[in-house]
């Protein structure tokens, strides 16, 4: 275990997010089991109050969410001297099994609670509170999510035992077979290359096709999802080469510090901020025949195919510029 | 035009203390008109101003708004009637800021803002930038010649200037009804027949104005055009007078 | 766009006004806050500052220092251990190095002593840390009296003073010359404090370390990172320790800023009545309270963060000194340089905005979805 106050700060927000999340599932299940839309009871007008706590909290989950999961890689990063051969945060959160899954949870997080979010956005604009049973099955899909993230979280950092000098020895001889790679295994960049640009292409003409025609929403989701993952995987396998000008240090971590001008949060912010925007898309896609939703989705789609593209040309410009213009060159 | 139908507000329900305020009302409230409602204090005359205001929803029972503007991108048929009580509180309240304006018994003022402050406040959350809410609310306060108080806080005023802030108020998001309940309980007779002046004002501006009173200088004015009595939470008598 | 920017500045505007006439009760709040933000902030400036300054301080140390165990308790190297080091493949240089602790009776202070010949140039010189220029009271010229262990005092020269950038160590330290250094400790020849190892690749420093602790069973090769790495573990681990101890001020706090947020006066739940009556929504409600909580949490946390730099980075951190960086007659009056970042921030955030923030949510929601028609029954 240990006692970084950065990491306290991590594991008590953690806690904060999972109770918060779990209250919010709770008057979810409750508001569930005894919606009456016709009646005006009560126990209904106090059920509708409670949906207004429940989107306040999951707003204020959501902006903890993403600025904890840039916490979490900036305490990483301040950690990684406590390591054998851990060179940046790619090395700390490999010090135990826990640290890559907790940071796919805090993205998985992020993104499932900006679903969440649109869902709730459209479904305050209509008057019938169309997607309300919906609303609340995916917010208790999220929620065990939220609770797994603390519970990992808690076992990295529990798990961490810095090399340090001890009383008999250096450490190094008590850690000879425990030292482990710092780097991150990346695919090779030709064919990442290809895979990267072709995804943003089929991203443009599926989101454009979508925004003018209106049709194959579901498809530009899906292409936009893969966008996703596959510039993720370009961002370690060749992005960062360009601006570290070094052609082994696959870190996707090391953008965030200012010896790159912070470079990583316009790429991150851009990045998850399309992924949201285009799952959004498609999640709202089967949601469109309930009630006033008919005439409230379709507009709201085509914004959110708009900022999609608009972050994901963001994204792909702040690459290649660097590309263009690194003193990298590679094969 | 309001139509209640068949209208019930219980409080407490399935408790020991449940009461009905009010019980099976139904009533069509015409426009341009000065209605008031009359009866005894604890006769469920406010609780039924609050249901026609779109304040509170009621227990059971069915509102209808008809050539309501602001209602109207929410009507089911293409009648112009929209029917209300199932509406979310969020639309529900856009309809209440667009479409009524509010006085109370107490004035219901807050205490140390200034007055202008007091008269702007219901056009805050529309988005309205400060500067028209501003000018509006000058305006009003001139037309009730409290402009010379506009900066002054609002705990200074007479009884009789706070209640001509809350009728500026009630006016600021430029209603087509306003609602007063025992609008005269704390004002001596002449302020009395000043407030009277000031809904007559209304009226000729073409305001439905809806009243809550048991006092005989707003009852036998000559301006209503409706009186309906109520007592336990139901209409005993309802006459217009012509 | 504009509607919505015009609604927040609107409603910004009454959170001001409202928060401005209700002082008492928000003063009280923003006090606890800022003392929690202050509390929290000079830890975490101070913490950073005293790794930083162990950083600073180890930039120019060996790469590798080796030692001698004796029964498990480090003793003097014999100089010819150096020579066999020296002709490890990959080490460059091997450099015996002779310091020790000097107890100064006068003003009760331990005073490091290092043999230097290249900065300490002549015999009965010395350089001194300010620290001790400062307790003696002592200008370049002076003379400093050493005793030696056969109790023949030993009169040294000031040269010169270290510069104060780095402190932490340097403020106790006396260089004299190797030959004064045995004299006054009466200090074995052949023998040393330590071995500084100069490797030329990195990469190679654990080979030559391995191969250092095969051929010299007794010895104890520490190399640079480790020692930057204890000290980095231990300073986080302090740190840690009083967020644990101060974790009892903040949960204090925010059980205060709950118990504010839930009894709100009479008076305050009347006033959310009346703009609930007038045409007030929850959500507008809500983006007062919402804006409320940013009121008062940028102030108490631009303010608490600032008087957190004035007491770390100006008068020192009397408040954590003696508990985070260790014992010593010399350090009282020892400046850190200033250097906060984002990161810092950041954990600070997280530690006092986020508990208030959630602490706050359900009674601010309470509050909002007060009944419109409240305000007629009163």
């Amino acid at each position: 275990m240990i006692m970084h106050p950065a990491a306290l700060a991590l594991l008590a927000t953690a806690l904060l997010v999972s109770g918060m999340g779990v209250h919010a599932g709770y008057q979810g299940m409750r508001i569930l089991a005894k919606w009456d839309i016709r009646s005006g009871s009560e126990l209904q007008l106090e059920l509708e109050r409670k949906t207004y706590l429940v989107s306040t909290v999951m707003s204020n989950i959501l902006v903890f969410q993403l600025m904890s999961l840039f916490l979490y890689i900036y305490t990483a990063d301040s950690l990684y001297p406590l390591f054998t051969g851990a060179m940046c945060a790619a090395g700390s959160l490999n010090a135990n099994s826990f640290g890559y899954p907790v940071l796919s949870l805090k993205v998985l997080n992020f993104l499932l609670a900006g679903v969440w979010l649109i869902v709730n956005y459209a479904d305050n604009k209509g008057y019938d509170y169309p997607l309300i049973k919906i609303k609340y099955e995916l917010l208790n899909l999220l929620i065990p999510l939220l609770m797994l993230e603390s519970f990992l979280l808690l076992g990295y950092f529990a798990g961490i035992k810095p090399d340090i000098i001890t009383s008999c020895c250096g450490s190094l001889f008590s850690h000879e077979s425990g030292s482990f790679s710092g780097e991150i295994a990346a695919l090779p960049h030709i064919p990442m290359k290809i895979a990267f640009f072709s995804g943003i292409a089929l991203t443009f003409v599926s989101g454009l096709f979508f925004f003018f025609k209106g049709r194959g929403g579901t498809l530009f989701s899906v292409v936009a999802i893969l966008t996703f993952l596959v510039s993720a995987a370009a961002l370690v396998s060749f992005v960062c080469l360009y601006f570290y000008e070094l052609p082994t240090h696959h870190c996707p971590f090391c953008l965030l510090q200012k010896e790159y001008g912070y470079v990583g949060y316009a790429m991150y912010a851009t990045l998850l901020g399309g992924g949201v925007a285009g799952l959004g898309t498609g999640v709202l896609m089967p949601l469109k025949k309930h009630g006033s939703m008919a005439q409230i989705i379709p507009p709201l789609q085509r914004r959110l195919a708009l900022v999609t593209l608009f972050c994901y040309l963001l994204f792909t410009l702040i690459a290649s510029w660097k590309m263009y213009f690194s003193a990298l060159r590679m094969g | 035009m309001i139509e209640l139908s068949s209208v019930t507000k219980t409080f407490n329900s399935g408790k020991p203390n449940q009461f009905t305020a009010v019980d099976n009302v139904s009533l069509t409230i015409e426009p341009q008109k000065v209605t008031v409602l009359k009866g005894p204090s604890g006769s469920g005359k406010t609780s039924l101003l609050t249901v026609i205001g779109c304040m509170a929803r009621p227990s059971s029972g069915r509102i209808f708004l008809r050539g309501i503007e602001a209602a109207l991108k929410y009507q089911q048929e293409s009648d112009g009637q929209v029917e209300i009580t199932s509406l979310p509180e969020s639309f529900l309240n856009d309809i209440r800021r667009d479409t009524f304006g509010f006085i109370f018994q107490q004035f219901n003022l807050i205490k140390g803002i200034s007055v202008l402050e007091n008269v702007m406040l219901p056009a805050y959350p529309s988005g309205e930038s400060r500067n028209d809410i501003r000018c509006r609310a000058l305006e009003l306060l001139e037309m009730f010649s409290i402009t010379r108080h506009a900066g002054q806080r609002v705990e200074l005023l007479s009884g009789g200037e706070q209640q001509r802030v809350a009728i500026a108020r009630a006016l600021i998001n430029n209603p087509s009804i306003v609602i007063a309940d025992e609008p005269t309980a704390h004002l001596d007779s002449k302020l009395s027949y000043e407030f009277m002046a000031i809904v007559e004002k209304l009226k000729n501006a073409g305001k439905t104005i809806i009243i809550a009173s048991h006092d005989p200088i707003v009852f036998d004015a000559a301006l209503t055009d409706m009186l309906i009595e109520m007592r336990d939470g139901s209409i005993v008598e309802s006459r217009k007078r012509s | 766009m504009n509607i919505v920017f015009e609604r927040h500045l609107n409603i910004l505007d009454f959170t001001l006004s409202s928060l401005l006439r209700r002082k008492g009760k928000n003063l009280s709040l923003l006090t606890m806050y800022l003392m929690v933000i202050f509390m929290l902030a000079s830890l975490v400036f101070f913490v950073t500052a005293l790794k930083r300054e162990a950083a600073i301080l180890l930039r120019d140390a060996p790469d590798m220092v080796v030692q001698r165990l004796v029964a498990g308790r480090q003793d003097l190297v014999p100089t010819q251990y150096a020579d066999s080091i020296a002709s490890i493949r990959g080490v460059n240089g091997v450099r015996p190095r002779l310091w020790g602790y000097y107890y100064d009776g006068l003003n009760g202070a331990n005073y490091t002593i290092v043999a230097d010949d290249y900065m300490a140039s002549s015999p009965e010189s010395a350089v001194i840390g300010n620290g001790i220029a400062r307790s003696r009271s002592m200008v370049v010229g002076d003379l400093l009296p050493l005793i030696s262990y056969d109790k023949a005092p030993l009169m040294l020269q000031i040269r010169s003073i270290l510069p104060s950038e780095s402190d932490l160590m340097a403020a106790d330290l006396i260089v004299i010359t190797s030959e004064d250094f045995r004299t006054l400790f009466k200090f074995p020849t052949g023998l040393a404090t330590d071995l500084a190892v100069d490797v030329g690749n990195p990469k190679e420093l654990a080979t030559v370390a391995a191969k250092i602790a095969q051929q010299f069973p007794d010895s104890r090769p520490i190399l640079k990172s480790e020692i930057l790495r204890t000290y980095q573990a231990i300073f986080d681990w302090r740190g840690g320790m009083v967020v644990i101890i101060l974790a009892s001020a903040l949960l204090s706090f925010v059980i205060f800023a709950w118990d504010k947020a839930t009894g709100l006066s009479a008076e305050e739940r009347k006033e959310i009545g009346i703009l609930k009556s007038i045409g007030w929504s929850t959500s507008d409600v809500l983006l007062l309270k919402f804006w409320e909580g940013v009121v008062i949490s940028l102030t108490a946390f631009l303010l608490g963060v600032v008087l957190a730099y004035g007491h770390v980075f100006f008068l020192s951190a009397p408040l954590f000194a003696q508990a985070l960086k260790g014992w010593s007659v010399i350090y009282p009056d020892f400046r850190l340089s200033p250097n906060v970042d984002g990161y810092q921030l950041a954990v600070l955030f997280f530690l006092t905005v986020v508990p208030y923030t959630a602490a706050t949510v359900i009674p601010c929601w309470r509050a909002a979805t007060t009944d419109p028609d409240s305000a007629m029954r009163s």
